[in-house]
């Protein structure tokens, strides 16, 4: 059975529209017009115990709604959730004992006190036994390198310290499944590898279920196998990273390096399924479609025209490939 | 997908004891966070003396003038007045502002993060918050009106000590009961917040009720004889003018466990409504999404 099952799940928010203007203004005193946003439109997914999976989309396009109907914390307005077995916000206070939760925008530590003194809250919160406690706190501590910043106040803490410090405060209770709204948003780059590399090992060591929305691209392709795009409150694509890219555009690119530009010059690039995007002095970047044409057939062809000092073959950035699904679907932020 | 409140089973005041431990640790918390500003300590002590100098002068002049005996002396009010210098900061006058931030940044919702019974979670913050403050002011004022004042040559206006022994246990006793009902106060405040979102208004009507209501503008004894069967009913009293009164005896030790069960039996149908408003406010905060 998988440990996340979503069928038909909806979620309609009435928000009140305000006419512009003073007169708009005065108007909404007496009469207000509601509309309608429907922030998620019925969407269906399964994740699988041990599964890491990525969860993007543009902004307003529903991703934080998911995560906090999935959480616990919000009703939907119709469809249904079972997350190990429990309804999220009906079970709510012992679906959230077995849950860790990380929003990157918000730290969900006592900003006042010193990181140790919220551990320490966290596990009389979530009644964490003394040696289990123990174990886990000082495992995270060693992992994320929080020796030095324990005694400080989370409200010092740079944004890199204070998404360690995060993470490892959603783990102290041991959860199985480990939800990550926007982990990486904001932080330089020695910090994102760190979160990255630490997300990877407790997926692998731990068998904790990951879901993580995104806006950056390499989070996605260094740490998740499967990837679900959504739009507009539904879901767009639901696959493998590689799948995603087949799906929008099946075409990779040959980069060959000549010696010089009047090698590179000679290369003729055309036929089926090839094109030529570029030609910049000695380096010639060819567009192919690998289920037309292999890419040994292509390469044994350009050998015979001459010999390149290097090649090699390129993915196109996955960015690339979610704007153009983006653009498919007509999404634009809302 | 409505979830229905379940009215029927109704939780026990105060949750499950299993709630105990979490709250024992988000109480001191609370209190640590605040312990934290000494500065706005120092200035709260200073504008407390200010203030409690006034109102002794004013009472003085009052008695000075009464043609008529009073129902308190001069002394049981001047320990009336000092005692609620020292713990005005106990008084529900007032709402978190830590609270009101999370409630207009719309974060308050994660604190259905937690696995805890929602009220209870907050009442523990708040009984943190409304206790902070005393410990750090009242006791310079305690010490300052009881042991400086008579040392100044100024006995007249000291604190005396409790009147017995047996009041002192009751004040002790009545003023654990009175955090409470001023924690239930003050958490009705917060959770109306859910509503009002700014709280200014909900601030200041707070403290025209808490100060007039409690004894701390005029000891309550002192108001016209036709407002008291209102006044010994309503529920602000428990806060300040009973705990005062016993300690200087003006209460009698006869009348002290009445007057405890009195403030036990506002605190638990403060603390019934405020979960009842609260199951209400849950549900909209679920519903429209913080």
């Amino acid at each position: 059975m998988p440990q996340i099952e979503v069928r038909g799940l909806a979620k309609t928010f009435r928000v009140a529209e305000r006419l512009p203007g003073l007169a708009g203004a005065f108007r909404g005193l007496f009469h207000r017009r509601m509309r309608d946003v429907h922030a998620l439109d019925g969407i269906d997914f399964d994740i699988e115990r041990g599964e890491l999976v990525g969860y993007i989309g543009p902004n307003g396009a529903g991703k934080s709604t998911t995560i906090k109907i999935l959480a616990g914390i919000l009703n939907p307005t119709s469809g249904t959730c079972r997350v190990d077995g429990l309804t999220p916000w009906r079970d709510r206070r012992r679906h959230v004992s077995r849950i860790g939760v990380v929003f990157g925008q918000r730290t969900q530590l006592w900003w006042d006190l010193p990181v140790i003194e919220s551990f320490d809250l966290l596990r009389d919160i979530y009644r964490v036994p003394p040696a289990t406690y123990r174990d886990n706190r000082d495992r995270l501590i060693a992992l994320m390198d929080l020796e030095p910043l324990l005694d400080v106040p989370v409200r010092q803490l740079s944004l890199g310290q204070r998404m360690r410090s995060d993470l490892a405060a959603a783990l102290l209770h041991g959860p199985s499944l480990l939800f990550l709204d926007e982990p990486t948003i904001g932080l330089d780059a020695v910090s994102k590898l760190a979160i990255r590399d630490f997300v990877r090992e407790l997926n692998r060591d731990r068998q904790v279920t990951v879901l993580l929305t995104t806006h950056d691209m390499d989070d996605i392709e260094a740490l998740c196998d499967r990837v679900m795009v959504i739009g507009n409150g539904r879901i767009l694509a639901d696959g493998s990273v590689d799948g995603l890219r087949r799906r929008v555009r099946n075409e990779r690119v040959l980069v060959v390096d000549y010696d010089s530009a009047s090698e590179a010059a000679m290369l003729a690039a055309e036929g089926e399924g090839v094109r030529l995007v570029e030609r910049d002095a000695s380096r010639v970047r060819i567009a192919f479609d690998p289920e037309r044409l292999p890419a040994a057939t292509l390469i044994g062809k350009l050998l015979a025209q001459g010999t390149p000092h290097d090649l090699f073959i390129e993915h196109p950035p996955i960015e690339q490939t979610v704007a153009e699904l983006y653009a498919e679907h007509d999404m634009r932020e809302r | 997908m409505k979830q229905t409140p379940r009215i029927a089973s109704l939780p026990p005041a105060f949750g499950s004891w299993r709630d105990i431990r979490p709250l024992v640790a988000v109480v001191s918390a609370r209190y640590r966070t605040l312990l934290q500003y000494r500065a706005a300590a120092f200035a709260g002590f200073a504008t407390q003396l200010f203030w409690g100098a006034i109102r002794l002068m004013i009472l003085a002049a009052f008695f000075a003038a009464a043609t008529e005996p009073q129902p308190m002396n001069l002394t049981e009010v001047v320990a009336y007045v000092w005692l609620g210098q020292a713990l005005l900061g106990m008084l529900p006058w007032n709402v978190d502002a830590d609270f009101r931030q999370q409630i207009r940044d719309g974060t308050v919702a994660y604190d259905l993060l937690r696995p805890l019974d929602l009220y209870s979670y907050w009442y523990g913050r708040t009984l943190g918050f409304r206790v902070a403050a005393p410990t750090l002011r009242g006791i310079p004022m305690v010490l300052f009106a009881m042991v400086l004042l008579p040392l100044a040559g100024l006995g007249d206006w000291a604190l005396i000590p409790p009147a017995s022994a047996v009041a002192f246990a009751g004040f002790v006793g009545s003023l654990v009961l009175a955090a409470m009902l001023a924690t239930a106060v003050t958490l009705l405040a917060h959770i109306s917040l859910l509503w009002t979102i700014s709280g200014v208004g909900v601030d200041r009507i707070l403290t025209v009720l808490v100060t007039i209501f409690s004894g701390l503008v005029v000891p309550l004894p002192l108001f016209p004889d036709w407002l008291q069967p209102f006044l010994n009913w309503q529920p602000f009293r428990g806060l300040a003018d009973v705990p005062y009164r016993i300690y200087s005896g003006n209460i009698p030790p006869a009348e002290i466990v009445p007057e405890l069960v009195f403030i036990l039996v506002w605190t638990v149908a403060l603390v019934l409504l405020g979960r009842l408003i609260l199951l209400r406010g849950v549900r909209r905060m679920v519903v429209q999404g913080g």
